[in-house]
């Protein structure tokens, strides 16, 4: 009995479970990955959903595997996904780097937890943002998104493939420990309502494989077209420094071309895929930026200073990667304190402070247990207060 | 209105399934909002165990009970743990074969444990329990519950789900009274 | 004196990326011989050459992707294996052939090597084994016999070296075999077997790398290397030799085991298909 790919309909959902869902409603044909808590169970759910729709799931011997295996089924044409936590993601980093270099779409969930090393496994935490970030070697983009519900790991995990697919790049989904175990309503569109970006395309047949180059970009979007592996256009993908052809390369001139136009192609259209909620931002004077489950916190915590008559506005960042940078120097232009909240030690207070001059207040904790609404409330009163 | 529930026992009484019914019905049948929170790893199997829902009439931002409105204790160690996080008025529902009561508490008592075993399977002590938590509590309807058992459980069982909930929820015993 | 005669086209031009040559071997570098092999295989495999997918992993045997006419992934170092494992399962119709060397399958790659054996996966891979990372100019590595010496290993290897088809067999893949450059006519035919038979086949090829393992070692010469593998090898068939026996050491006068070490029909990995 062949059981449907979208369920759609609504749901009291964990949000692993709503990751997974995801994932197939995006059209995951492919999971390989290494379990690890808390994301354990997008890989459970997978193994048990992927069969029923004729996907593949496989379990690899380490988070290594998992990415180059990831790489190596986009390569013959098909979604695929891989979920871990911080220790996993740092061993992705390698491959996270091939796959921006083979522009070999792909996501990588991370359901964070109290890091470093070990740290907690089963509490969360918010401190892979900058390894997401700048955790492979050399200079890159990468966009990686923030949930804060289970609804919207549901929905971002079909952003992310759409992304990944569209613009040829490994995508992040950063979600928490939090985001990842609780149960909320999801509901889940029906499947003509999943939105659809697709891989670009050679556009011309492989019998004239002459006329197509596999990493000659389009000027426009600075984007590949994509053949997939046993099409006959016999492709070169290599993590060497290469040429349009995709031939190695070993030349300065080319090296920089290539990195520049791989960051470029995510810059320049960053505005089709940055996503953030605002909230009483129209006339703020305290900014409250935050993401992931610390948001919630956050919004409450405006929400409350709003019904105190202090003039706060909340700036929730969805994705995390590209920054909003634009919107933050504008904000910098009504506002007079920043307050920034996330379960780390100032990963984003620091990027925001490169973009605004007025003083950044961190409401922070190293992880283990979610920031309550009370110290974001209360940084917004002391800033409040201040003239 | 915020409402923090707390539903406790040891690894196998079915706190998480009850959570997850109730917070279903809440969410989805009764159209209002709730959020389920648990503790995971190795300090959540065996001992006490708990699964904590926040309901409320608008969107949820955090997420985590905090200080328990209605706490549900189907142990002794469960409500020796959690009964001191609660609100000191907190509406307290126990396994009353099961849990002694501290001497100033005022709890709901219903037999769950027995009451599954008369029906034949004390796997359904929680649905007895649902049942009286509907029954005493204002929180969610008694359609919502039962909707939400028929989409939680296998088919099969359905039906012993929805009488033990029957059972819990017709269960009244004066002599119980809550401030 | 003699007329030269000028050869236009090569019969492998076909699946060779022609533009791409010269190539980055040494001369007296073995990998050429075992990627001409495997390149012959696959015109007579009879599978369209378009279903041939190549993929490998970093070092001098690593750029046999680049050289192929086929649609070809040079992945990280250690990574070919799974990245083609993902890539096959993905699309099964594909005939999927990791072309790398000792280093990076057996130490960086070697976790992945074992486990892809272990779960019998539907690959090909050809181990070009010459002992030592040549493209970095000759460092130790999971091969290099004891006491050998490499440019880490100045006063000569402190380790023992894996004896690749024992460690391969025991972790479970379906065939096992070993031939040499030497042994074009045998390498050949045995890759286009290993296309016909299912699961995880291993072959290892002993290649010469005079540069970085032999001129350490005092075998500066590749036509030496290629004469010592004519004097020692005795082949063997499936079963006949204890694989203990197969670790190998060109410095000491003894046998060199080559040919069909193990060949099973354990069931082929398959993803889990529910109705």
């Amino acid at each position: 009995m062949s059981k449907p790919r979208v369920r759609a309909g609504k749901f009291f959902m964990h949000g692993d479970h709503a990751c997974a869902e995801g994932a197939l409603a995006a059209g995951c044909n492919f999971f390989a990955g290494y379990p690890i808590t808390p994301s354990t169970e997008i890989a459970e759910h997978l193994a048990y959903r992927l069969p029923q729709v004729g996907g593949t799931f496989i379990q690899m011997e380490d988070e290594l595997a998992s990415v180059a295996a990831i790489i190596g089924a986009s390569a013959a044409g098909v979604r695929s996904m891989t979920a871990t936590s911080g220790p996993g993601l740092s061993l992705m980093m390698e491959n996270l780097g091939l796959a921006v270099m083979l522009e070999t779409p792909c996501v990588i969930v991370d359901i964070q937890r109290g890091s470093p090393s070990t740290g907690l496994p089963t509490m969360a935490g918010q401190s892979d943002v900058m390894q997401a970030r700048w955790g492979s070697h050399g200079d890159y983009e990468i966009v990686a998104y923030a949930p804060s519900s289970p609804q919207e790991i549901f929905d971002l995990t079909v952003l992310a493939f759409n992304v990944a697919d569209r613009f040829r790049t490994p995508v992040i989904l950063l979600g928490d420990e939090v985001i990842g175990h609780m149960m909320e309503r999801v509901v889940i569109p029906p499947e003509g309502e999943i939105p659809h970006w697709e891989r670009k395309r050679p556009k011309s047949p492989p019998e004239n494989k002459g006329d197509y180059k596999a990493f000659l970009a389009d000027d426009d979007d600075l984007v590949p077209p994509m053949a997939h592996a046993g099409e006959g256009y016999h492709v070169h993908f290599t993590g060497l420094t290469h040429d349009e052809l995709g031939y190695p390369d070993m030349d300065a001139d080319t090296h920089h071309r290539l990195v520049t136009r791989l960051g470029e192609k995510i810059r320049r259209n960053a505005d089709q895929f940055i996503r953030a909620e605002e909230l009483y931002l129209d006339d703020a004077e305290i900014v409250v930026i935050s993401y992931g489950c610390t948001a919630r916190s956050a919004r409450r915590a405006v929400r409350e200073a709003r019904e105190q008559g202090i003039k706060a506005g909340i700036l929730r960042l969805i994705s995390i990667w590209p920054f909003p940078e634009k919107r933050v120097e504008a904000l910098g232009e009504q506002a007079r304190a920043f307050i920034v909240a996330e379960m780390n030690l100032g990963q984003i207070r620091r990027e925001v402070e490169r973009f605004v001059s007025q003083p950044v207040v961190g409401v922070h904790h190293a992880g283990g247990a979610m920031i309550p609404p009370e110290p974001i409330f209360e940084a917004i009163c002391s800033a409040g207060s201040k003239t | 209105m915020r409402i923090e529930i707390r539903i406790s026992g040891f690894g196998g009484q079915g706190v998480g399934l009850a959570g997850s019914i109730l917070g279903k019905a809440i969410a989805i049948h009764d159209g209002r909002e709730a959020v389920m929170t648990q503790a995971y790893g190795p300090e959540a199997r065996g001992g006490a165990s708990s699964a904590n829902i926040v309901a409320a009439d608008r969107p949820i931002d955090y997420p985590f009970v905090q200080h328990p409105d209605i706490l549900v204790a189907l142990s002794q160690e469960a409500y020796t743990k959690f009964r001191p996080d609660a609100r000191p008025k907190a509406l307290i529902l126990i396994d009353d074969d099961l849990v002694n009561p501290f001497d100033e508490d005022r709890p709901f008592g219903i037999p769950a444990t027995r009451l599954a075993e008369e029906l034949g399977q004390r796997i359904v002590t929680n649905m007895v329990m649902l049942g009286f938590f509907t029954a005493v509590t204002d929180v969610v309807s008694r359609a919502a519950m039962e909707e939400a058992i028929k989409s939680s459980v296998k088919d099969k069982f359905v039906e012993l789900n929805l009488s033990a909930f029957t059972i819990g929820f017709e269960f009244h015993r004066s002599g119980y009274t809550h401030e | 004196m003699e007329k030269a005669i000028v050869v236009e086209a090569h019969p492998l031009d076909a699946i060779i990326r022609s533009d791409r040559m010269p190539h980055i071997w040494c001369p007296g570098c073995g990998i050429g011989i075992a990627m001409r092999c495997y390149a012959a295989a696959i015109l007579e495999s009879g599978i369209p050459v378009d279903h041939h997918i190549v993929v490998s992993g970093i070092g001098c045997t690593g750029r046999v992707a680049g050289y192929m006419d086929l649609d070809s992934y040079h992945s990280t170092h250690g990574r070919a294996i799974p990245f083609a494992t993902g890539l096959k399962l993905a699309n099964p119709d594909l005939m999927v052939t990791v072309f790398s060397g000792d280093g990076d399958l057996a130490a960086i790659g070697g976790n992945h090597l074992i486990h892809a054996a272990r779960r019998n996966v539907d690959i090909k891979v050809v181990c070009v084994n010459n002992f030592n990372y040549g493209m970095t100019g000759g460092q130790v590595g999971p091969t290099t016999p004891y006491t050998a010496r490499g440019t880490t290993a100045p006063y000569g290897n402190p380790e023992q070296p894996f004896n690749l088809p024992s460690l391969v067999s025991a972790s479970g893949a379906n065939y096992v075999s070993r031939w040499t450059t030497l042994h074009v006519r045998q390498l050949k035919r045995d890759i286009l077997a290993c296309f016909a038979r299912p699961g995880f086949n291993f072959i290892e090829v002993l290649a010469p790398c005079p540069i970085g393992f032999g001129k350490l070692n005092n075998i500066p010469d590749g036509l030496e290397e290629m004469e010592l593998y004519r004097q020692r090898c005795v082949l063997t068939e499936n079963g006949e030799v204890d694989l203990d026996v197969l670790s190998i050491d060109l410095r000491e006068d003894k046998p060199i085991y080559i040919g069909e070490f193990v060949q099973r029909n354990r069931p082929v990995f398959k993803p889990v298909r529910i109705g």
